[in-house]
């Protein structure tokens, strides 16, 4: 008897399977006589994590002691015992704080300008050249200049975030406003349609999935830039207590972030997903 | 039917539009002396030949583009722009996607009445879209509707607004037989109901016959002109099936085939005379002679003389 299964049934096995084979992988390299192997490290290395590679303390988990350590960290997310002990839910909320604060300025600037660039070509050769050139530039390298002027480490994340999402925004703001169809332009025109009403009515929707294309590209860049930013800044922060946990060389904990700093990437970008469905329109 | 011999509704003078050359040489005029007049309740056909600027004029009338020479009067007051008096039926429907059919019908009416209360703008917005066929549908969008019923969903849209007048580009041109015939017996309804005056274009011979009280055809760019001014005489109500056995029907016809095939390619000899004529000359069937292509002797620059005449 042959079984029929849909393609996401197949697809899920297979996702199963694919798990399977990474933790059975995970099991075999970390298990006990694989230490002795790595206990065997080059000499100098050895010393210069001053013997802590060779000791078990530092060790990749294994599987079972990773699953220990989600239950633990889960079970109690929102602890807080100082600066260097917070549950990974207050790490978390400091740094989608942060995102989301950079995030909403950058979209309060992009979005107006971005509908005036699209709107007016003599904007957009004036602006144009700027952006050409600010864009390019890694948004840590403003770090510096931040804290310089800024004075205040997280209102300098918070920057950084701001620049890095600015110019996905703009641009595709700009380029959905200028790209809406002639047709609906030249309707509004012949019902004689008030220019914000123009605006909000025709243009806004007209280019909205472009906009919320341009929202998804900036906040996935904005998850993947605060984990650095927070590593320089220190103080809170997922990324702060990634380089915390490093320098405590517990590698259970490290991998535990970066799990979790996927599963909030993943969610994040899922919700412009469902926004981005909203908004999108069937020609 | 009588013309009052005052002043026309809609009046074109000496319309030109003038592209620059894309070699970098001289400007050509797409068309130019362009005379028309349009008298209100009248329904217009045009038609020439592809690339002979129908669509231009068309803009021109509707605001969206602007002539090079000339002038465009309604109701004795020149057109500058877009205006909720003359309303448009795209060919391309252009319909927002994002609003159901009720919604985009209601868009219109809010941009003209824009104190309605939303009961008086839905329920106006319905009237039309009953008049179009196309109760039921209201809440779906466009893209879950035919060809067909998006261009009434465009005509509902246009008539919505009560126009002083409606333009429409080739607003069948992408339908099947079938889907057009239906249409353009609402459209003869809706016209007959409203006294819509309506300057339209198509390819359709037939279509013309059938809704026009005049056909205006477009000899062939560059410098093209209005040519000639036929007075559909068929009289009304019209039978899509009976139509043809209209006495009238056949050199109406036969002359409108003549010309695209033939007379829309000599009238550029015509043109580069110095008296060439700005105005066209009027065929009338009921004379049952062919009115000689020669000039019309009266006005020198402007009017074409039209007289209609009861069959
Ligand atoms: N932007 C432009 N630049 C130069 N020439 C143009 C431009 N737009 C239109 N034309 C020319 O103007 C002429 C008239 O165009 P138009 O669209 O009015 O023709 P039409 O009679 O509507 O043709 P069709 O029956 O195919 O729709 C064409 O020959 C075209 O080449
Ligand atoms: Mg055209």
């Amino acid at each position: 008897m042959k079984m029929k299964l849909s393609l996401s049934q197949k697809a899920g096995l297979l996702s199963l399977g694919l798990f399977a084979v990474i933790l059975l992988v995970w099991q075999l390299a970390t298990l006990p006589e694989a230490r002795v192997v790595a206990a065997d490290v080059d000499p100098e290395y050895a010393a210069l994590m001053g013997g802590g590679a060779a000791s078990s303390a530092s060790s990749f988990p294994t599987p079972a002691a990773m699953a220990q350590t989600l239950w633990d960290k889960l079970s109690d997310p929102f602890y807080d015992n100082g600066p260097n002990d917070k549950g990974i839910g207050i790490q978390l909320a400091y740094s989608l704080a942060r995102v989301l604060g950079g995030f909403f300025l950058a979209a309060v600037v992009a979005i107006p300008l971005g509908f005036a660039i699209g709107n007016s070509r003599v904007f957009y050769q004036a602006i144009n050249p700027y952006v050409q050139l600010l864009k390019p530039i890694s948004p840590l390298a403003w770090m510096p200049l931040a804290l310089y002027t800024i004075k205040d480490a997280s209102a300098s994340a918070i920057f950084v975030i701001f620049i890095c999402s600015l110019w996905p925004m703009l641009i595709n703001t700009a380029h959905g406003v200028a790209n809406v169809r002639r047709d609906w332009l030249d309707v509004s025109r012949t019902l004689e349609v008030n220019p914000l009403r123009k605006a909000f009515r025709v243009i806004l929707p007209a280019a909205a999935p472009t906009i919320l294309t341009g929202m998804r590209i900036s906040m996935g860049i904005a998850w993947l830039v605060i984990v650095a930013a927070e590593m320089l800044v220190g103080g809170t922060g997922i990324g702060y207590f990634v380089w915390n946990e490093w320098n405590n060389l517990s590698l259970t904990n490290v991998l535990f972030a970066i799990l979790m700093i996927g599963v909030v990437g993943m969610a994040l970008d899922s919700v412009f997903g469902l926004l981005g469905k909203r908004v999108a329109y069937q020609e | 039917m009588t013309t009052p011999v005052t002043h026309p509704f809609l009046q074109v003078e000496d319309l030109a539009r003038i592209y620059p050359s894309p070699t970098g040489g001289d400007a050509v005029a797409v068309f130019d002396h362009v005379n028309f007049r349009i008298h209100k309740g009248e329904f217009i056909c045009v038609t020439g030949h592809s690339g002979c600027g129908k669509s231009t004029i068309l803009n021109i009338l509707a605001g969206l583009d602007t002539a090079s020479a000339g002038n465009v009067f309604m109701d004795g007051r020149e057109v500058s722009g877009p205006s909720l008096d003359r309303g448009v039926i795209f060919q391309s429907h252009a319909l927002m996607p994002w609003l159901s059919v009720l919604e985009n019908v209601a868009f219109a009416v809010k941009s003209r009445w824009p104190s309605w209360s939303k009961q008086k703008i839905r329920d106006h917005a319905m009237r039309y879209i009953e008049l179009v066929g196309l109760k039921g549908a209201e809440h779906k969008k466009p893209s879950q509707l035919s060809g067909g019923m998006k261009q009434r969903v465009g005509i509902a849209r246009a008539f919505s607004i009560e126009p002083k007048m409606l333009l429409m580009d080739e607003p069948f041109g992408a339908l099947d037989a079938l889907t057009r015939g239906v249409i353009q017996d609402e459209l003869l309804k809706i016209c007959a109901e409203t006294q819509q005056t309506v300057f339209m274009i198509t390819h359709d011979v037939d279509e013309a016959i059938l809704l026009s009280d005049k056909i205006m055809l477009m000899s062939n760019g560059p410098h093209a002109r209005i040519a000639e001014i036929v007075n559909n005489t068929l009289p009304r109500p019209r039978e899509r099936s009976a139509i043809h056995k209209q006495p009238h029907y056949y050199p109406i016809r036969n002359h409108l085939v003549d010309f695209l095939v033939s007379r829309s390619k000599q009238f550029g000899a015509l043109r580069d005379a110095p008296d060439a004529p700005s105005s066209p000359t009027v065929f009338d069937p009921s004379d049952l002679v062919e009115s000689e292509p020669a000039v019309a002797p009266v006005p020198p620059v402007g009017k074409p003389h039209i007289h209609l005449v009861n069959a």
